[in-house]
């Protein structure tokens, strides 16, 4: 520690320490105008220049190390008078229109020009910039009113790491600008628009918030993104019930201040005219069940109905296929975008109000693998690290994950490690973003990377890089393990996979021993890697094993239960964390406890009133479609899922939903899935609900409304408990009829008035939520397993010992892809997102800006295979695989290798999964492999 | 190459050269260059051949000869004989040198028999007594003020040396101070020869060389890198250009000793855009020691590896701040950032770093073969060895100048560069470009060291060195510096990128007549806050011509003032 004096008080900070930081945390307010505290000094504003004794000039404060014995003077007449003409000069070159400024009230210019008593310059003469840019629909850049603090240039340089904007010019006229001062479109810009966060004027503001109210007029309301698994919380400020903006605030627990596009941007979906508002039922549906609803508000082939009339058709007909066919004849699909009570409720009617354990997610078709894999080799299933953890790794190893567009945020914390010397590693058949700050990409063939990280675990093994008092004390089954991969050389690795054995090396040596680049690590001995993962390890035929090898590398090194290392799967979707979580999961009840362990069911069917709960696990998704079409489901329930594009093998799984007796679907927006329905349910979207959802490091989170729901939508918890309850009386009268024995009494009522109530039930029934209170829920949340209602939270997993004890090793056999290309399919097709797109793309396709960014779909294809095919860039292509067939255009250049063709899944006039096969799952987690198809390419029109 | 390889070059090299009579240089430097040199040399080579003098004598491009605003030069050297300086060459005057003082035979009379007593300048005078009239007036003895008040220890094989050449740099002991170096001296022991010396950064600061050396010698890091700033900026100054051009090997070598004096393995020179024939010469000059093993791999078997690389600037005053110059190394814009962490802690990639002027560099070699000791002995107290100065505006004699340190402004001025034009009064002597001051004529005698030019407003920067004679307004001076520093601001800081523009408006209001005492208080508060407060040395010392001729010349400025307060007045 160290001791300086600032203002005549002795304050004691922790070396590397500025006299700024220090100042601040002491209640010393210095002005500034360009530091933040997430990004290096720059010195530039020379507001904060103090005093130093002994040193002739003054000294910026931001880049000024406390050193011990130090005398600052942070305030004086010689400053005042100094940051004074400071401002004045600010001030003559920003034209004084705070009258009519969209910034007046959240201008820092405008605050310190208040606070110094300066109600224009003494500087007469023209401003410098007069460049105003409105050449995108996220934000404009009034050059006029920047200050040139850079803090826009370095966000984007030192947290996004796209370097978009930067200084240019010189003197008077230098501004920010991208490259040749070219439309922001045509930069590299990922319009996260963490810039405008940061801007201090008026410079950079959000397109949607231009004269549409002064700061002081609008409320604000914090939630987290319905986005992503990452959890950003965030700001939004509305006016008359109407968001202007969304912005990032300080102090946030995952995203500090930071967001990307969908989150800053994406929100306008939210009151799109397609919204759904009140129930629908198809027309001749209706019409064979008496309910004429009226011509006005109709949707296509559906016409409005009550609620009362569409909750009571629904739990006539899913009572009723119950009663006919038995409770495994109805299937439910829960919602990786529905909070933790919603989930909860909808599992739980599911099985203790139907009987039935059909109820999955999408979650089968992201990280089933990893929550087999990892539960065999620790013992759960889930990032064993929290995400800032990242930020102080000394080693990154990433693989299977485009980070920087599926999760940008935590790509965020990838840059800033990187940038501050940690090693970046990654193994990738594509190449994605981050690649540009990796030291070392792999880049084997699609299909090949698990003879990768074999051979990276023989090397460490050979080399004597392995952590041995670690796989003494906390593993087991290493012999096997080493056997297994004794034979799998580099060499050998390097034959099936195309990647170098050299680097092969490299990367074991890189990842074992958590080398930096450069700079110090803030860890003793053995450096820290960590591992990212995502669905290029999980959407495979051998998903559950490619997570098992990645685990087996933990294993071996030692790096995971410790600070910035483990094991982390990257989670798709807002929630789905949680809904796996609280049990909408066909094989286990909340908290991961399974069906079949009698104990632990009984235990919960007593929770729950009930005698007892289906023993047998439930039916996959990937296995409901198959079920629906050998009629063995008769009825489907589905809350905010669109399998009609999520899943693989369209064409297989369109025939199952018309195979259906009765669809049922809420749902905020008429998705490709609910267009096939009898009935559509219309459902309050993330922005109009409350309740908690478990981001992907396990943090339990609040979330608020900020808008009122439209029309007559509800919260998807009130749905389900709408129709519970209706299904619960007409079984129940069934019974009676059938003069069965009522265990009703017992049972709880549907009758929750509060998310904050299901939330409390939850807990009592899930082991890892049970300290998970309501009431406990606070800004920072809380990370699971938590067990007792005093107990902290569990952000790193396994820290002294595995939730299952020892660490397993396991031995497993290397395997290629279940389809490889062939002479008649001879590329191979991938999967996967596109930054501005989520999912299906029902939100982001309605979001202005973001369908701007991408109004439609392509495919990435190499230059030289493209030559080949004879298409040019932005050329149509047809891609075909043996279960059908898209067509979209091409975009050329080298992201994907040849013989590789890369398509989102967001876009429904070219679905991704029409090729991708159903046939191979994994044998373990059931999930298919979308990662890997045979197709073929033909250009459209030949040439040009 | 073995440190012996050094003697047989030049062994080789002595031969060749003893077989000439005489040798006629050619200054092949870009003020020579642009003024005709080409067709001058082109002139003399054929001229020879014409002569069938291609074996006894030698025409060679040289260095910067001196008197750079008199070019073409060309300098006949014969044994035994004093030195002789033609300027102003065309191609007619070039064949008549050759003709008329190189062959007998074309009717000259004979040389008259001299004695042992003979004193060179006797010998050139009776040589110019020899020439027919004209060919007399371009000629500039060796006796001239101009260069016999020089003292060249940076510059000594300027006039010697054919700048390409790899073999005649050895030939005159080149490398040999390298070979030394890593035969007989500890990494210490270097430091400590230089810390001795006293020398002390020629890009201006005058930071003590050693005590920098030694901070990056002892700054942790496995990797650490050299840099040798070559971006001069300041109008009129060619200090920086002329080392490159014509002795970039004595920069190499200068590199390669600190280099392994601190620890390093690489190095970078960074030359700007402007310098095309710097450029040029450089990269011969590094790819001719690479070839002779003198930069690369195990370097003179002694297991020292130095690797050396050139990156071009693009046009940013500013890039000649060392932070900013490294970020341009690095790829980034050339925007200068707070020290600390000064380079030597983390420059380069994070990693420690020394960087120097290339002037300093090449007082090296100089050094380290002839003793810290004698070097020590020239200049003043505080202020060792000698500098180099760009000697412009109204002189007689102008161009570049190598004097020892402590000499006065007075033999500067009218010794070497012979006095003002038309017998105009000396007004000021500005020093150190846009940063520097002006000097007024009561401090002529101030003795040229960094102390008692900073104690003056001014400063010694990196060598420009304008004189301003009697006609010149010294606010309109100070104008100018001001435009440029306007210009010139990276634009990153504030009190620089607008407090420049604003004093700029304030001198353009003031000259043009409308401006009010306020002004004149506000300019030189605003100046003082402008110093204060800016980011780099840009900025910090932008205000210098300013607040200098405020200080020495305030009248001028309330003179036109004063105008203004008449004309309101008036009103």
């Amino acid at each position: 520690m160290i001791t300086l004096t600032i203002d005549g008080r002795a304050i004691t900070v922790q070396p590397g320490t500025t006299v700024l930081e220090a100042a601040l945390a002491h209640g010393i307010d210095i002005p500034r105008l360009c530091y933040h505290p997430d990004l290096k000094p720059s010195g530039g504003c020379r507001l904060c220049s103090v005093e130093v004794k002994g040193r002739p000039n003054v000294l910026a404060s931001c880049g000024l190390a406390c050193e011990p014995g130090l005398e600052v003077t942070t305030h004086s007449e010689q400053l005042t008078a100094l940051r004074r003409d400071l401002l004045d000069l600010f001030l003559s070159d920003h034209p004084l229109r705070c009258v009519t400024c969209d910034k007046a009230g959240a201008c820092d210019l405008q605050k310190y020009a208040y606070q110094f008593g300066l109600s224009e310059s003494t500087f007469p003469g023209p401003v410098s910039r007069t460049l105003y840019q409105d050449d995108n629909p996220f934000f404009i850049r009034d050059h006029q009113y920047c200050i040139l603090c850079g803090k826009c240039a370095r966000v984007c340089d030192e947290i996004v790491g796209v370097n978009a904007i930067e200084y240019v010019g010189r003197g008077f006229e230098s501004h920010i600008a991208t490259p040749f001062d070219g439309p922001m479109i045509n930069s590299s810009c990922v319009f996260c628009g963490n810039c405008v966060q940061l801007c201090p004027t008026a410079a950079l503001l959000p397109v949607s918030r231009l004269r549409q109210g002064r700061e002081w007029e609008l409320r604000r309301v914090r939630t987290v993104c319905g986005y992503c698994g990452v959890g950003c919380k965030l700001e939004y400020a509305l006016k008359g019930g109407k968001i202007l903006y969304a912005q990032g605030y300080p102090g946030a627990p995952v995203n500090g201040e930071f967001l990307c596009t969908k989150g800053r941007f994406g929100w306008d979906f939210a009151t799109h005219s397609d919204r759904l508002t009140t129930p629908l039922v198809r027309r001749d549906y209706a019409a064979a069940h008496g309910l004429a609803g009226p011509e006005a508000g109709a949707v296509g082939d559906f016409v409005p109905v009550s609620w009362e009339a569409a909750l009571d058709l629904v739990a006539d007909r899913l009572a009723g296929t119950v009663q006919a066919a038995g409770p495994d004849a109805v299937a439910g699909l829960a919602s990786a975008r529905c909070t933790n009570e919603e989930n909860y409720l909808f599992q739980k009617f599911m099985r203790a109000t139907l009987g039935t354990n059909n109820v999955d997610h999408c979650a089968r078709l992201c990280h089933a693998s990893s929550v087999t894999g990892l539960g065999i080799a620790f013992g759960s299933g889930a990032m064993t690290n929290p995400i800032q953890d990242i930020r102080h790794a000394d080693c990154i190893f990433i693989t299977g994950s485009n980070t920087a567009e599926s999760h940008p945020v935590i790509s965020y914390e990838v840059i800033r490690a990187a940038r501050a010397g940690a090693n970046l590693l990654i193994i990738d058949p594509r190449r994605i973003p981050l690649t540009d700050h990796a030291t070392l990409w792999l880049q084997p063939k699609p299909g090949a990377d698990q003879y990768v990280f074999m051979a990276m675990a023989h090397v460490i093994i050979n080399e004597g890089l392995a952590d041995k008092a670690f796989i003494e004390a906390r593993t087991e089954g290493y012999a096997d393990f080493a056997q297994s991969v004794a034979a799998l050389t580099p060499e050998v690795a390097a034959l099936q996979s195309g990647v170098k054995a050299e680097d092969i090396v490299r990367a074991a040596r890189m990842y074992a021993l958590g080398q930096r680049a450069y700079g110090r690590s803030i860890y003793d001995g053995r450096g820290h890697s960590t591992l990212l993962y995502a669905m290029g390890i999980t959407q495979r035929r051998n998903g559950t094993e490619l997570v098992l090898t990645l685990a087996n590398l933990a294993l071996l090194t030692g790096q995971v239960g410790k600070p910035s290392t483990g094991i982390n799967p990257l989670r798709g979707q807002s929630n789905v964390q949680g809904a796996c979580d609280v049990g909408a999961l066909p094989n286990v009840l909340p908290g991961y406890q399974p069906v079949t362990d009698d104990a632990r069911r009984k235990a919960v069917a007593e929770k729950w009133g009930v005698a007892d709960l289906p023993a047998r696990p439930g039916l996959t998704v990937t296995e409901m479609m198959p079920a629906i079409l050998d009629g063995r489901v008769h009825a489907l329930y589905v809350m905010g899922e669109n399998p009609m594009l999520s899943d693989p093998n369209l064409e297989h799984v369109e025939a199952a939903l018309k195979a259906l007796d009765f669809l049922v679907v809420q749902d905020i927006f008429l998705s490709e899935t609910a267009q096939r329905a009898h009935v559509v349910l219309p459902a309050a979207a993330w922005l109009e609900k409350d309740g908690t959802k478990t981001n992907t490091e396990r943090r339990v989170q609040l979330i608020h409304p900020v808008l009122s729901a439209p029309g007559e939508a509800k919260p998807d918890w009130w749905i389900v408990q709408e129709i519970a309850r209706r299904v619960e009386a007409r079984l129940a009268e069934g019974r009676k009829a059938r003069d069965e024995s009522p265990s009703a009494s017992a049972r709880r009522p549907w009758s929750f008035t509060s998310t904050a109530q299901i939330a409390d039930e939850l807990a009592d029934v899930t082991p890892s939520y049970r300290g998970i209170r309501h009431h406990r829920l606070t800004e920072a949340g809380l990370f699971w397993p938590c067990p007792a209602e005093d107990h902290p939270g569990t952000p790193i997993l396994h820290r002294e010992k595995f939730t299952r004890g020892l660490g397993r090793f396991s031995a497993v056999q290397a395997q290629g892809p279940v389809e490889p290309p062939d002479a008649e399919y001879p590329f191979i097709l991938s999967t996967g997102r596109v930054l501005y797109q989520y999912h299906t793309g029902t939100m982001t396709r309605r979001s202005g800006p973001l369908a701007w960014r991408t109004p439609h779909g392509w495919a990435e294809l190499n230059r030289k295979d493209a030559e080949r095919i004879g298409v040019a860039d932005g050329g149509e292509v047809i891609i075909r695989s043996r279960r059908g067939a898209v067509r979209t255009e091409a975009r050329l250049g080298e992201r994907v290798p040849p013989g590789v063709v890369f398509l989102a899944f967001h876009w429904s006039e070219a679905p991704a999964n029409r090729l991708t096969q159903d046939a191979a799952l994994d044998p373990v987690a059931k999930i298919p492999e979308f990662k890997v198809s045979a197709v073929q390419v033909e250009a459209v029109n030949g040439k040009g | 190459m073995q440190p012996s390889d050094l003697q047989t070059i030049t062994h080789k090299e002595q031969a060749a050269r003893a077989k000439y009579r005489a040798r006629l240089l050619c200054c092949g430097s870009t003020a020579c260059l642009s003024s005709g040199a080409a067709e001058v040399r082109d002139s003399l080579n054929r001229t020879v051949k014409l002569h069938q003098l291609g074996g006894e004598v030698q025409v060679m491009t040289s260095g910067c000869l001196g008197p750079c605003s008199r070019g073409p030069l060309v300098r006949l050297q014969e044994p035994g004989q004093p030195d002789v300086t033609y300027e102003a060459v065309n191609a007619d005057l070039a064949r008549r040198i050759i003709e008329e003082q190189l062959i007998p035979d074309l009717g000259e009379p004979a040389e008259p028999e001299t004695g042992p007593h003979d004193l060179p300048h006797l010998r050139a005078s009776l040589r110019k007594a020899r020439a027919p009239r004209d060919l007399q007036d371009h000629m500039l003895p060796a006796d001239n003020p101009f260069f016999a008040r020089q003292m060249k220890v940076v510059l000594a094989l300027e006039g010697q040396i054919d700048p390409e050449r790899i073999e005649d740099y050895i030939a005159h002991g080149g490398y040999g101070a390298l070979a030394r170096v890593l035969a007989m001296m500890t990494p210490e022991q270097v430091i400590d020869e230089i810390t001795r010396s006293g020398l002390r950064g020629r890009g201006g600061a005058g930071f003590p060389t050693g005590v920098k050396w030694k901070s990056v010698r002892g700054a942790p890091g496995d990797r650490k890198y050299v840099i040798a700033n070559g971006d001069e900026g300041d109008p009129g100054a060619y200090m920086d250009r002329t080392v490159m051009e014509d002795l970039a090997h004595q920069v190499l070598e200068g590199m390669a000793i600190a280099a392994y004096a601190v620890g390093a393995q690489s190095g970078y020179v960074y030359v700007r855009g402007e310098y095309p024939l710097a450029v040029k010469r450089l990269e011969k000059a590094i790819r001719a020691a690479y070839r002779q093993g003198l930069l690369g791999e195990n370097i003179f078997g002694a297991g020292f590896s130095f690797d050396v690389d050139i990156r071009i600037g693009a046009g940013a005053f500013v890039c000649g701040e060392e932070t900013a110059l490294m970020a341009s190394v690095e790829g980034r814009r050339g925007m200068p950032r707070m020290r600390p962490p000064y380079p030597a802690q983390s420059g380069l990639w994070g990693q420690p770093t020394l960087i120097n002027n290339v002037e300093t560099f090449a007082n090296i070699a100089p050094i380290l073969n002839r003793g810290a000791d004698w070097y020590a002995g020239i200049g003043t107290e505080k202020s060792k060895g000698t500098k180099i100065f760009a000697l412009a505006g109204k002189l007689n004699n102008t161009g570049l100048i190598e004097v020892p340190m402590g000499i006065t402004l007075r033999e500067i001025v009218y010794d070497i560069g012979g006095g003002i034009p038309g017998g105009k009064a000396f007004k000021a002597a500005q020093t150190g470009g846009p940063s520097g001051g002006c000097i007024p004529a009561e401090h002529l005698d101030t003795p040229v060291d960094y102390e008692s030019l900073k104690t003056l407003g001014a400063i010694m920067g990196s060598g420009g060195l304008i004189i301003i004679d009697e006609d010149s307004s010294m606010p309109d001076v100070a104008r100018f510096f001001m435009e440029f520093c306007a210009d010139e601001s990276c634009g990153k800081c504030a009190p620089c990128r607008v407090g420049t523009t604003q004093m700029h408006r304030l001198l353009q209001k003031v000259l043009a007549g409308h401006g009010t005492p306020a002004d004149l208080t506000k300019l030189e508060r605003l100046g003082q806050h402008v110093k204060q407060a800016s980011l780099c040395g840009l900025g910090q010392s932008a205000p210098n011509p300013v607040l200098s001729t405020l200080r020495y010349f305030r009248h001028e400025y309330e003179t036109l003032v004063a105008g203004q307060t008449q004309a309101e007045g008036k009103a």
